[in-house]
């Protein structure tokens, strides 16, 4: 049977790789709204595996409940992301540049 | 299914935002302004539903134990409604001049509002996390909501990408506590790690995600970069909104997970606090000293405003607590007032942005001078307002758990603070005006700023009536 220590590992490569994907990519917004949805699996992929392994399902109920949140999440996304283009005629990120934080 | 009564405050918000938000479609344009009314007194029948259905005391809980209502969630929720009822007031002309839509301006904004009574009243991880979605989507899609303007789309964008960040990594945390515990309870957890069990490495590990995502939604430095981005770029009527309500309920996200179900790793958790505290009030001070715009200064002195709160949290004591409850409370309504006299300035489509636009207001419209006054005297923390009693408050709980280092270097930067809080008072009395014309403003907003300023004199000499029921939610 495979351990558990292998779900985590690889629940938290995948969070890894959606930070990185959100601070590494000067490109693309669009690019950045898919590594929020990668982090979110990230995190279903941690739940699952404790929920199995805790003979638990707490866990798994919580998952769906993401799964709907990250629905509602990408649907805001893309409408800023619509308005945005509207308003700039792009996307890139280093066009993001009127309002220095 | 005993106890649903519980939840009849957010029932009957849920039920009224559906109708406003549905009915705003039928009606004609010349009834739109009836979308604020019914928000109004939405806002106002969920209050009194609030105070109807609290506990006499103690806490009783609904829903199999995932939502509670006790004190604390009581006086949280109670100045949350009264705040946004400010909000929506002040508001309201700015919404209709810059031709915002309203029914959609107010059904978000009070969506917000069920969101934090939500996170409020949570007593699982799975309630705070959906009450936090829910506040947190209204929000992005508040500041996007001048749909022409580049710098508001920009600041929305900003503030979502940032804030799906924090919550990706404040679930991250929750599975990881969850994994080390085995239940999202915020009650099983705490005597599941009072046991010792050896699932607490990973509830540490966890737990440094949660409190990455908690400064996020806070604004607390090094997690601060949407705040001033976001207060300049929305349309003021949202940044008021998010820099008034959404701070108690960021106070009762930390206290729901630290308190609640983390306490005893305080001492992991404490230092985490001390730093983004520390941060917080040297960047935020620090930086608000060369802002030209004044929705940036405020900002930043919100930044500074939360180390503070922080400052009571970490503290790790009741009286810590209550008094950054306290903190929290009595900053979400000066912060309402300050930005509330911005919005009265605004001229039909022409935003008050620079700290040079308030030059001369004493000469312009003496009240609105006199109130800007004493808030901003209020957020220097000069006595006899409440600033003073709040800080003072936090500094004592934090002396007394022998952070007298901490409370120092935070008296020392609230005096920098002071400077740019009484240069804008400089500016209001001493200089000429730059447009002569008075500021008018119907008589309800006169009466609602007027009420703040004097609730920041009245709560500062007599802070018992507000610091009793915060203490009484600790058990003090």
């Amino acid at each position: 049977m495979i351990p558990i220590s292998h779900f985590l590992t690889l629940g938290a490569i995948l969070f890894g790789l959606s930070i990185a994907g959100i601070f590494l990519n000067r490109k693309n917004i669009i690019i950045i709204l898919m590594s929020l949805e990668l982090m979110l699996l990230a995190v279903n992929m941690n739940f699952i595996a404790f929920s199995y392994f805790l003979g638990d399902t707490a866990g798994q109920v919580f998952v769906f409940f993401i799964l709907t949140v990250a629905a509602a999440e990408a649907a805001i996304g893309l409408a800023i992301l619509v308005v945005l283009f509207r308003n700039r005629g792009s996307i890139n990120v280093d066009d993001l540049d009127q309002l220095q934080g | 299914m005993e106890n649903l009564g519980l939840a009849a405050p957010e029932m009957f918000l849920l039920c009224a935002i559906c109708l406003i938000l549905v009915g705003d479609l039928f009606v004609t344009d010349e009834r739109k302004p009836l979308a604020y009314g019914l928000s109004q007194v939405a806002l106002l029948v969920t209050l009194v539903l609030t105070w109807w259905i609290s506990p006499d005391d103690g806490a009783v809980s609904a829903f199999g134990g995932s939502f509670i209502m006790d004190q604390m969630s009581v006086v949280c929720k109670s100045w949350i409604l009264i705040v946004s009822i400010g909000v929506f007031l002040y508001s309201r002309d700015f919404v209709n001049a810059h031709r915002i839509t309203n029914g959609e301006y107010y059904t978000l904004a009070l969506s917000g509002v069920l969101g934090m009574m939500i996170m409020v009243s949570s007593a699982t991880m799975l309630t705070l996390y959906l009450g936090l979605e829910l506040l947190s989507l209204s929000l992005y899609a508040m500041v996007a909501l001048k749909r022409t303007d580049a710098k508001s789309s920009e600041a929305a964008m900003k503030y979502f990408v940032l804030g799906a960040l924090a919550s990706g990594a404040l679930l991250y945390g929750i599975s990881m506590i969850y994994g080390a515990t085995g239940s999202l309870h915020f009650n099983v957890i705490a005597s599941s790690l009072a046991e010792g069990g050896q699932g607490s490495t990973a509830a540490v590990f966890g737990l440094a995600f949660l409190v990455v995502g908690i400064a996020f939604k806070f604004g607390a430095a090094p997690f601060h970069m949407w705040v001033p981005d976001v207060y300049e770029g929305a349309p003021t009527s949202v940044a008021l909104y998010i820099s008034a309500a959404p701070k108690i309920a960021a106070f009762a996200l930390a206290i729901r997970f630290l308190v609640d179900g983390l306490e005893t790793a305080h001492n992991s958790w404490q230092g985490m606090l001390i730093v983004l505290s520390l941060l917080s009030i040297v960047i935020g001070n620090l930086i608000a000293l060369a802002q030209v715009s004044i929705k940036r200064m405020l900002a930043y002195s919100t930044i500074s405003h939360v180390g503070f709160i922080l400052l009571g949290i970490l503290a790790g004591s009741q009286q810590g607590y209550s008094a950054a409850m306290f903190y929290a409370i009595t900053y979400s309504f000066t912060s309402l007032g300050a930005f509330g006299v911005i919005l009265a300035m605004d001229r039909m489509g022409v935003e008050v942005n620079l700290l040079t636009d308030l030059r001369g207001l004493f000469r312009r419209s003496p009240v609105y001078a006199v109130v800007m006054m004493l808030l901003l005297v209020s957020m220097t923390g000069v006595p006899p307002t409440v600033g003073f009693y709040a800080k003072l408050a936090v500094l004592s709980a934090a002396v007394k758990a022998d952070l007298v280092w901490l409370a120092v270097i935070a008296v020392i930067f609230s005096v920098v603070g002071a400077f740019y809080y009484l240069r804008v008072i400089k500016y209001m009395f001493f200089d000429e005006p730059v447009e002569p014309l008075p500021v008018v403003a119907p008589i309800d907003v006169q009466l609602g700023l007027t009420i703040n300023g004097a609730a920041i004199i009245l709560f500062g000499i007599f802070p018992g009536l507000i610091m009793a029921a915060c203490a009484a939610a600790f058990g003090l």
